[in-house]
């Protein structure tokens, strides 16, 4: 069975390459007995987004030029 | 940077110019940016004055100090991503070998078995859409970012904000697959965890 540091290295993981099979079922499984690990999988996507997010301004409520 | 006095300065050009501190603290986040994803002072020096410049140009589109420097960080960003993909590899191994010392910090996330700590568990984030909102939100972000020790905050970065794909990112560093994905994860790791504490979560958990 997996623990929660694998669970979350390829939730991890999962950001960067497309899981295999066997890695997605056992993640699964995983997620279905673990709400550590639940809420980790929907903050780590979260964490990129807002990355982004300030990266393009939305923070400043300011939106890029044209032409950028 | 210096304003030259032939030089035909827009309104809005001029304003920004005078601006002595906003831009000095600019350029000097700017520099801290550039210095750490690029790992040469020189390069980073050459990037943020060019960044400068072309975003003066065009200084009269900008309705603010906020929006001027969201744009001037873009055209930054781009040329740190031009700069690392032009660059056959800058292997920085010192600086690398010193992020792995904070393993133990990580590794207390998790007891012996693998599993979350009690109080290590990530909670429940309630309406994290709100916080893109909130000013201070991204305050307590740029600190948790600061926080991440040097190299990871580069990969990280590397990934999210100059969007740069993995073998390019491994290619900049020096570092294989294997290496890279290590990094992302203690990063995301440290900084989710850093948000929870410092944001989301104010001595309650799920």
């Amino acid at each position: 069975m997996m623990n929660c540091q694998q669970a979350t290295r390829l939730m991890s993981e999962a950001q960067e390459r497309t899981l295999s099979f066997r890695e997605n079922v056992a993640l699964r499984l995983h997620l279905l007995i673990c709400s550590g690990c639940k809420n980790f999988s929907t903050q780590i996507p979260w964490l990129s987004q807002l990355m982004k997010a300030h990266a393009h301004g939305q923070d400043q409520q300011a939106s890029p030029p044209p032409g950028l | 940077m210096t304003a030259s006095d032939d030089l035909p300065w827009s309104a809005p050009q001029q304003t920004l110019l005078q601006d002595a501190t906003f831009m000095a603290d600019l350029r000097l986040m700017m520099l801290r940016f550039a210095t750490l994803q690029l790992s040469n002072a020189h390069a980073a020096e050459d990037a943020v004055q060019e960044a400068l410049v072309g975003a003066l140009k065009n200084a009269q589109s900008f309705s603010g100090r906020a929006a001027f420097k969201t744009w001037v960080f873009a055209i930054l960003k781009n040329k740190i991503a031009d700069t690392l993909r032009l660059q056959q590899r800058s292997v920085n191994v010192g600086s690398l070998v010193s992020d792995a010392d904070d393993d133990e910090a990580l590794d207390e996330l998790f007891d012996r078995t693998g599993h979350w700590q009690a109080d290590e568990r990530p909670a429940t984030w309630s309406n994290p859409q709100a916080c893109l909102q909130q000013q201070q939100f991204w305050v307590v972000f740029e600190t948790c970012l600061n926080a991440l020790p040097p190299q990871q905050a580069r990969v990280f970065m590397m990934k999210e904000y100059i969007e740069l794909d993995t073998p390019e990112i491994c290619n900049a560093v020096g570092v294989t697959t294997t290496n890279l994905n290590v990094m992302l994860y203690r990063a995301r790791l440290r900084l989710r965890e850093c948000l929870e504490n410092r944001w989301f979560v104010q001595g309650e958990r799920a």
